[in-house]
């Protein structure tokens, strides 16, 4: 377990570091000059551009860049925004608060709501309430999130006043339901699925006859039996979307005026600060890969078969 | 939007030895002719016409088709024709049908249905090309990495993690960003750039399983030449898994692309596109919903048609399904 542990943290660092360089690459080598961008439309010295690069340090080649700047980062120092002077870290630590609580709040949701409804079309497959799952969670993943949005904002807003359109800036649990139903409701989708297919796969398995053979009661044979069994793709799945809540993010932040990460990418690439839009998604990779790991480490707890050598 | 589809990966990998086991006739189908054996397609595509599934979403995208290179058979009226003093936030008029006030007008002016009839054009060309263009480079991918192994496989197995680890719509932000002028194409490869990596882990499953089975063996023993063996044995076999993949994917780019479009960084004016549409009225959210829902729906309804087209087609070529 110990090495397994090792040997995988190990394989996290070629993915940490390509994920990062390929960002890198995007925002540097590509046109565009956040120096440039600082003037506006006016028009401005070349002397004065060329200096104020070589003090950033934006005058060195591109890899060179790349190298001091993760050696920076692994001593907790992203850089310093250039528009505001703060250093990004800082800026990072500001917004981070609100998109946490958004993202936690979104994925306890998807966590819960999203396996018992699986469960519970899962356990009579091709049902009734099997088939009207079936179509609503379809429903869900093919209308994107600012449709869903606008339409929560709109029917439970301002139609019908239940809550408050936009967040503010301190935001309570309440105010933040909405949002994060919002932001949960593709990925709650997509776990009702995957729990279904994997439940309604299981119920005919061999160690399910046995079990009721041998007489256990039916709320163990499904909440231990049947659920170990079944909950490893939906585990998986998991994993990997918590990179993608992120995304999400950016819109459903965008929608309920929430000052998180999200708005912090949007206004940084507006202003082509390439420094702030690699630190927010150099920490988005390293939640990733941490995350892939537990899910990893998890197979073993759901599926005592699974060892790790 | 296109990584979600954790489970196929498992039962496409699955899927893949299948072929084989097809070759059976199934004795309690009203097939063509008695004993005679179909193929993995024809057995398909006799799934596919009797599923109502596939003929009402088939249906659906051939409408969303003939909109989007023909837009002019549906209305005369232009997308860009600006009317402030007739027409400005002119609430629908449900019953004209087909008409320029059908869906009403937006804040400068113009006809919410032209808009929406030709912004279908942007939305399914980026779906198609994207698509397209991600089965090629994930199948090529896919199938080097699954076919040689050994440190080939390492290299473009982590290289597809590189790219998988990068969150999808951050990255497509931050590529499209950096174009001053985005154009149709610019928003095709900033997806395409992105998004080649879900086919290429189906197709490397699928080679790695196909590559093992008796008929690739027989074709060596035989003295087939590599590309032979790839082409002519592996692909043809591994292309019901990634061709599911695509289909369901598809939607999930029409989706981005309207996303990336809602957020400004997506396509951009004079282009006529949903998302910029949707983006365009949320501002009148309040007063005049329409401006916003209208396009809104047509995004959901068309990545509805592709999700549930992609839903039949993997029934169909995955036989757990029957």
């Amino acid at each position: 377990m110990g090495r397994y542990v090792a040997r995988r943290l190990l394989q996290m660092i070629p993915v940490f570091i390509g994920s990062t360089l390929l960002i890198f690459l995007m925002m540097f080598a590509l046109p565009g000059d956040p120096v440039r961008a600082l003037a506006g439309e006016q028009a401005v010295d070349q002397a004065q551009i060329a200096a104020l690069k070589a003090e950033l340090g934006l005058d060195r080649p591109i890899l060179v860049q790349y190298v001091s700047y993760i050696g920076n980062v692994f001593q907790g120092d992203f850089g310093t925004q250039i528009a505001s002077q703060r250093p990004i870290s800082e800026v990072i630590l500001d917004a981070y608060p609100v998109t946490i609580q958004l993202a936690l709040f979104a994925f306890t949701f998807i966590v819960v709501a999203g396996i018992l409804l699986g469960v519970i079309a899962g356990l009579k497959p091709n049902s009734i309430r099997d088939r009207g799952l079936l179509g609503l969670t379809l429903l869900l993943i093919a209308v994107p999130s600012f449709v869903t949005g606008y339409t929560a904002q709109f029917v439970f807003s301002f139609k019908m006043g239940l809550v408050p359109p936009n967040v503010g800036l301190e935001p309570s649990w309440n105010e933040m339901l909405m949002p994060a139903m919002v932001l949960a409701s593709l990925s709650l989708a997509y776990v009702a699925r995957l729990t279904r297919t994997s439940i309604a796969e299981n119920l005919r398995a061999d160690y399910m006859r046995t079990a009721t053979a041998k007489g256990l009661p039916r709320r163990r044979i499904v909440g231990i039996h049947l659920m170990r069994n079944s909950l490893i793709p939906v585990v998986t799945f998991l994993g990997t979307d918590i990179g993608s809540l992120m995304g999400g993010a950016i819109v459903t932040e965008g929608i309920f005026n929430i000052k998180g990460v999200g708005g912090l990418i949007y206004e940084a690439l507006g202003r082509r600060e390439g420094a702030t839009v690699v630190g927010v998604v150099t920490i988005i990779v390293i939640v990733y890969l941490l995350a892939s790991l537990i899910v990893d480490l998890l197979y073993a707890v759901l599926d005592p078969r699974i060892r790790y050598a | 939007m296109p990584d979600k589809t954790a489970d196929m990966e498992k039962k496409t990998e699955e899927k893949a030895v299948m072929p084989s086991s097809t070759e059976v006739p199934l004795t309690l189908d009203a097939g063509p002719a008695p004993g005679k054996p179909r193929s993995l397609w024809s057995d398909a595509w006799h799934d596919l016409r009797r599923s109502p599934l596939f003929v009402v979403s088939a249906l659906m995208i051939l409408f969303l088709i003939v909109m989007a290179i023909w837009p002019g058979l549906f209305t005369g009226a232009s997308p860009r024709d600006s009317d402030l003093k007739n027409h400005f936030l002119q609430h629908p008029n449900w019953t004209h049908f087909f008409q320029a006030d059908w869906f009403g007008y937006d804040l400068q002016g113009r006809s919410i249905y032209a808009r929406v009839v030709h912004g279908a054009r942007a939305s399914i060309a980026v779906g198609v090309v994207v698509t397209l263009a991600v089965t090629i480079i994930g199948t090529i991918v896919g199938m080097v990495a699954g076919y040689f192994g050994g440190w080939v496989d390492s290299l473009l197995s982590r290289l597809t993690d590189v790219f998988f680890g990068v969150p999808f719509i951050v990255g497509a932000m931050v590529i499209l960003t950096t174009f001053e002028e985005r154009a149709v194409w610019v928003v095709i490869l900033a997806l395409a750039f992105l998004g080649w990596t879900q086919i290429a882990r189906v197709a490397r499953g699928a080679v790695i399983t196909i590559k093992q089975s008796d008929y690739v063996v027989a074709a060596r023993a035989l003295g087939a030449s590599t590309s032979r063996i790839m082409f002519k044995h592996i692909l043809p076999n591994a292309m019901a898994p990634i061709i599911v993949v695509a289909t369901i994917a598809l939607g999930g780019y029409i989706g981005a692309e309207a996303t990336l479009s809602y957020l400004g960084i997506g396509l951009a004016e004079p282009t006529v596109s949903w998302g910029i549409d949707v983006a365009s009225g949320k501002d009148q959210l309040r007063n005049a919903p329409f401006v916003l829902m209208i396009p809104s729906v047509m995004v959901a309804i068309t990545v509805l048609s592709f999700l549930m087209f992609g839903d039949a087609v993997r029934n169909a070529l995955d036989p757990k399904m029957r």
